[in-house]
């Protein structure tokens, strides 16, 4: 029982005490007008409750899987550390959200996503609270539901797991950069040349940039990925909420 | 040792393809990508201006990059301590069964 505690009281902390990971991908506050940050905080409002609702039902009927949540979202902690220069000339990080969508759908990471950009927003001043619907829509959201998909998908095919793991957490990662591109874009079009033109110099910052650092998230998750069905193959039963 | 093996060789993949970078764009200050959207909107529309502040901001790149450390080293401690704790349990089954 102890052991239960203790695990819950991790994802606890993990969640609280490092507030500031700060995802260079994220708008920056005050840089969508009122009308944007309710339109993305009210479509991002039900994926985050059906993420906190799932995680309660984890915590409560699989008290097993409890570590695993904690070991994903500390995947989010780390990667969302570490600044990483691309061949633009420019940093950005990886999300660290593919692997949980993966072992767990893409709601738990919403919830997750959220907390962790609430906390950047207020100490580190990553993201805002005004963007907070915006940049939750496209790391916590969008993101995991491509890795999520893509890995179903693929899984279905006969694919070799590691080509499955990586192509769904690298897109994950670059499909986040994608959308904050389409969100300034429709925010900001440019005055002569409209949304398209707008969306290609965002693109252009961020995706571009994000390119190589998506590969690498691949890999990364990957070898996570490994090496948790490695250490819970003999009958753990951690592993089951892979499939 | 073979999954080892494996891992290592995907580790020195990350590695070449972080390193690549600051050879290929030696010089470059590799800023953050958000610094260069802001840049952008501006060009987009010159006139905009945030309509709201940060409410708080770390005085300075050091206290940041502690945050960023102390970000890391917690996610680094919990990983850490699930995958020992599977490890563990795994072995110590192993060990029952023999």
């Amino acid at each position: 029982m102890k052991n239960k505690q203790l695990k819950a009281l991790l994802i606890f902390t993990l969640v609280l005490i490092t507030p500031k990971i700060s995802f260079a991908m994220h708008i920056m506050e005050g840089y969508l007008s009122p009308k944007w940050a309710i339109f993305w905080t009210i479509i991002a409002l039900p994926f985050v409750i059906k993420g906190m609702m799932r995680i309660n039902q984890i915590v409560k009927k699989e008290p097993k899987k409890k570590m695993l949540l904690a070991l994903v979202g500390a995947f989010v902690f780390i990667l969302s550390a570490l600044k990483i220069p691309s061949v633009t000339g420019s940093s950005s990080h990886p999300t660290g959200v593919g692997l949980g969508a993966i072992l767990f759908g893409p709601t738990v990471m919403s919830f997750l996503g959220v907390i962790v950009l609430l906390f950047q927003a207020l100490l580190l001043a990553h993201g805002g609270i005004t963007t907070l619907g915006a940049n939750t829509f496209s790391m916590a959201i969008a993101g995991p539901i491509v890795a999520y998909l893509i890995f179903k998908i693929m899984s279905k095919q006969n694919i070799k797991k590691d080509y499955c793991v990586f192509l769904a957490a690298a897109l994950g990662d670059l499909v986040t950069y994608m959308v904050t591109s389409v969100q300034l874009a429709i925010a900001y079009p440019d005055p002569n040349l409209g949304i398209m033109a707008s969306l290609g110099k965002f693109m252009s910052i961020f995706a571009v940039t994000q390119i190589p650092l998506a590969v690498v998230e691949g890999i990364i998750t990957v070898i996570v990925y490994n090496m948790i069905s490695e250490y819970s193959k003999e009958g753990d039963e951690l592993i089951e909420s892979l499939q | 040792m073979k999954a080892f093996n494996k891992n290592m060789t995907l580790l020195l993949i990350i590695a070449f393809l972080i390193i690549l970078p600051l050879i290929i764009k030696a010089g470059s200050e590799f800023g953050g990508a958000d610094g260069m959207a802001e840049e952008a909107i501006t060009e987009i529309s010159p006139e905009y201006e945030p309509w709201i502040d940060p409410i708080w901001e770390p005085p300075g790149g050091e206290t940041e990059s502690l945050l960023f450390s102390l970000q890391a080293a917690i996610g680094a401690g919990i990983m850490a301590y699930c995958f020992g704790y599977m490890k563990g349990k795994k072995d110590n089954k192993n060990a029952y069964n023999r």
